[in-house]
């Protein structure tokens, strides 16, 4: 029997920051993401984590401070959702460019406005083109295994970036759910302490964040995007190394009954447990439905992905964000069209934008999709069960 | 009193060595750049830098050059005591878990007026309440120079800037400077003082004991900008003089609240040997009335910073 223990999310969130030993912490409140920093300041307090603590004054200033303290070689963490993410956007950018392996959990919320403090996609949206490694988590199982792999990818010689690790707020931050937690002798195995070879440091002084006149700019920009596709064969080392050391296997594409199937969900977050049940339904009732979800965001899989949903007729993307204006749909439906366009004998894509603002997505919500899809009845995109 | 006798730095003991390397591309005659050069020589070798976008940055950093001698770091305009209470807070917890040597190295945020009393004030207020234990420069020239001489809450009042200019309507900046000074103390931080490269050694002595002290210290530099404030590039050392004899920018230290005035000025020159010289107060050179309230303004801050030291 494995000993999993029942706690709320966040605190396995926090429990697994502890057991990789980070040395700087600096974040701001925001719901739902305070629990985690509730608990890691306690953790602080009490002696059983050995790492500085910092209050900030905005989350601007969260991700500012953790650049300072990972430049000088601390391991540092920060996490925030929604508006705290939005005020700390012109900083995260910064930290690819300047190739500092800082791991930042996104507790996922709408964007104002309306203010709402409930889970969409919409904040994480925001950042897709700024160069973090970029996963996103199902349940708090995988929360908490990740925060030891993002480090594990993230302070990788060869990769050295970033990582955004999604958890849909309130949904994944505030649920009580068995987590089996790994020991610290078999953390400190996975993730040695971090020794970077580039620091601020007098006795070998280097300049970091110069900037670049146009004859430059570019090369810095593809030297980024390179590094960041870089990054694929050690995320799955990492992925592999932890499945060695706890048995759980992660993928950049997780698949579920795609065997056979003609018609294909698409999920990424949390809902993937949703429409799992509604796929098992779906295919008691005799549909050949399936569910790919999307693990790996940044950068994007498409080789796994385009493998995943071999020859199936029909995609039906879930967008937990809506690109306003733009030519169709959310932008997670908008990149696989785009992938997909030059393809021959490419599936249908439907669309649908679900989940905005906390609104509930259920298993009767997917066999919905399923439904108006399959009978042609879909198109383009919809704002499921929006009203008016 | 500062009527006391005190001890005077020696020249000689002024560091040989440069730690910002010549080639840069500051402006003939650029203050900014003097005052951080000397700062740098106080400082030693054993500093790390945070620096915030504006004039220094922009001359000392363009890839693949670098005029800088010691580890230094430019993430953006307004983080830079963010950036430097990072830098501090990994240090600290580094040294403690042994992870790097037990060294001392002091950690600098260095900004522009903008970057500091504008953009810049609620990193820097959020680092000086927490306590980092760093040195934050302010490299004051009056104006947003980097961008093109844009006013900001530092640029005095009457100074004709490219979004305060002098029109038939508007006297230029419409409002007096805000006192950056006051703010650092009302923090309650261990060191604050003014400094001017044109008083070097005044300059290296606060520098050398803000960097003694533990926690936060906030350093006030006027820097002279030849094109900014429309002076020669030769006047650059003459006018920072005028600054302080006149009274516009006294040169002062709070120490633990203890308020005293380094460089005294037995009697204090009017303004306007300050303002003529300079364009961006041509067009209030005629308006008596104004140059009488400036007068009148530094005047009454002179005494109070007087009878502030007297008491200390
Ligand atoms: C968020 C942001 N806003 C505006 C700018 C544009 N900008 C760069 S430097 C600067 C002015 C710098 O002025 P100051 O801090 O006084 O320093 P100086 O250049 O005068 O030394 C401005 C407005 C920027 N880089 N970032």
């Amino acid at each position: 029997m494995r000993n999993h223990q029942g706690m709320e999310v966040s605190f396995a969130a926090a429990e697994a920051v502890r057991l990789c030993n980070v040395d700087v912490v600096a974040a701001y409140p925001i719901t739902p993401q305070t629990h985690i920093v509730e608990r890691l300041s306690k953790y602080v307090a009490d002696g059983k984590m050995d790492a500085e603590f910092v209050p900030v004054e905005s989350e601007h200033s969260a991700l500012s401070l953790c650049i300072g303290s990972s430049a000088v070689g601390a391991r540092s963490f920060t996490c925030t959702s929604s508006q705290g993410l939005a005020l700390m956007n012109e900083i995260v950018y910064l930290v690819p460019a300047l190739r500092l392996p800082i791991v930042m959990i996104l507790a996922n919320r709408s964007l104002s406005g309306p203010l709402s403090i409930w889970n969409d996609h919409s904040d994480v949206m925001s950042v897709r083109d700024t160069g973090w490694i970029q996963l996103f988590a199902e349940n708090g199982q995988e929360v908490f295994d990740h925060v030891m792999i993002a480090y594990k990818i993230a302070e990788n010689e060869n990769v050295l970036l970033p990582v955004i690790i999604n958890m849909d707020g309130f949904i994944l931050s505030h649920m009580f759910e068995p987590i089996e937690l790994t020991g610290q002798e078999a953390v400190n195995t996975y993730l040695p302490s971090y020794r970077p070879r580039f620091i601020l440091h007098p006795d070998r002084p280097v300049t970091m964040g110069a900037y670049t006149m146009p004859t430059l700019f570019t090369e810095a920009k593809k030297a980024q995007e390179e590094a960041l596709l870089a990054s694929y064969p050690y995320i799955l080392q990492a992925w592999k190394d932890w499945g060695t050391l706890c048995g759980r296997v992660y993928h950049p594409v997780e698949t579920y009954y795609t065997e056979g199937a003609e018609t294909l969900f698409v999920t990424m977050g949390s809902i993937g447990e949703t429409a799992g049940e509604a796929v098992r339904l779906l295919r008691e009732q005799g549909q050949k439905a399936g569910l790919v979800k999307l693990r790996l965001w940044r950068p994007f899989p498409l080789e796994d992905f385009l493998r995943e949903i071999g020859s199936a007729q029909r995609l039906i993307v879930i967008d937990r964000a809506l690109s306003p204006g733009g030519p169709g749909g959310g932008p997670v439906a908008g990149e696989i069209r785009a992938a997909l366009y030059n393809r021959e004998n490419r599936p249908q894509v439907f669309n649908f934008i679900a989940g905005l603002g906390g609104r509930e997505v259920t298993v009767g919500s997917f066999q919905e999709m399923f439904v108006s899809s399959v009978s042609g009845k879909a198109s383009g995109y919809q704002i499921f069960g929006v009203r008016g | 009193m500062e009527t006391k006798k005190k001890k005077v730095f020696p020249v000689r003991k002024l560091d040989a060595e440069e730690y910002f390397a010549p080639g840069h591309r500051a402006c003939e005659g650029c203050g900014e750049v003097l005052a951080l050069r000397l700062i740098h020589k106080a400082l030693g070798p054993n500093v790390i830098v945070a620096s915030a976008t504006g004039c220094m940055e922009i001359i000392s950093s363009p890839f693949p050059y670098t005029s800088w001698e010691v580890p230094w770091i430019h993430v953006a305009f307004e983080n830079t005591a963010a950036v430097a209470g990072g830098i501090e807070a990994g240090l600290k917890v580094l040294q403690r878990k042994a992870k790097r040597e037990k060294k001392k190295i002091v950690v600098v945020a260095m900004a522009g007026d903008g970057g500091t009393a504008d953009i810049g004030l609620q990193a820097l207020s959020g680092a000086m309440e927490r306590g980092h234990d760093f040195i934050f420069i302010c490299y004051d020239n009056e104006a947003y120079m980097n961008t093109g001489v844009q006013r900001s809450s530092l640029t005095p009042l009457g100074a004709s800037t490219t979004t305060s200019p002098a029109g038939a309507c508007q006297h230029g900046q419409t409002v007096w400077k805000k006192n950056m000074m006051a703010i650092a103390a009302a923090h309650y931080i261990p060191y604050i003082a003014t400094v001017s490269p044109s008083y070097p050694m005044d300059l290296v002595e606060k520098v050398t004991k803000a960097a003694n002290i533990k926690g936060p210290a906030y350093i006030h530099a006027l820097s002279v900008c030849p094109p900014g404030w429309g002076i020669s590039s030769s006047e650059t050392v003459k006018l920072g003089r005028l600054a302080v004899e006149t009274g516009v920018f006294p040169l002062y230290e709070i120490e633990k609240g203890k308020y005293r005035v380094t460089v005294n000025v037995e009697k204090l020159k009017p303004v306007e040997a300050y303002l003529q010289p300079q364009a961006r107060f041509r067009h209030i050179q005629s308006d008596l009335d104004l140059i009488a309230r400036i007068s009148y303004r530094v005047q009454t801050y002179w005494e109070r910073l007087k009878a502030k030291a007297a008491r200390a």
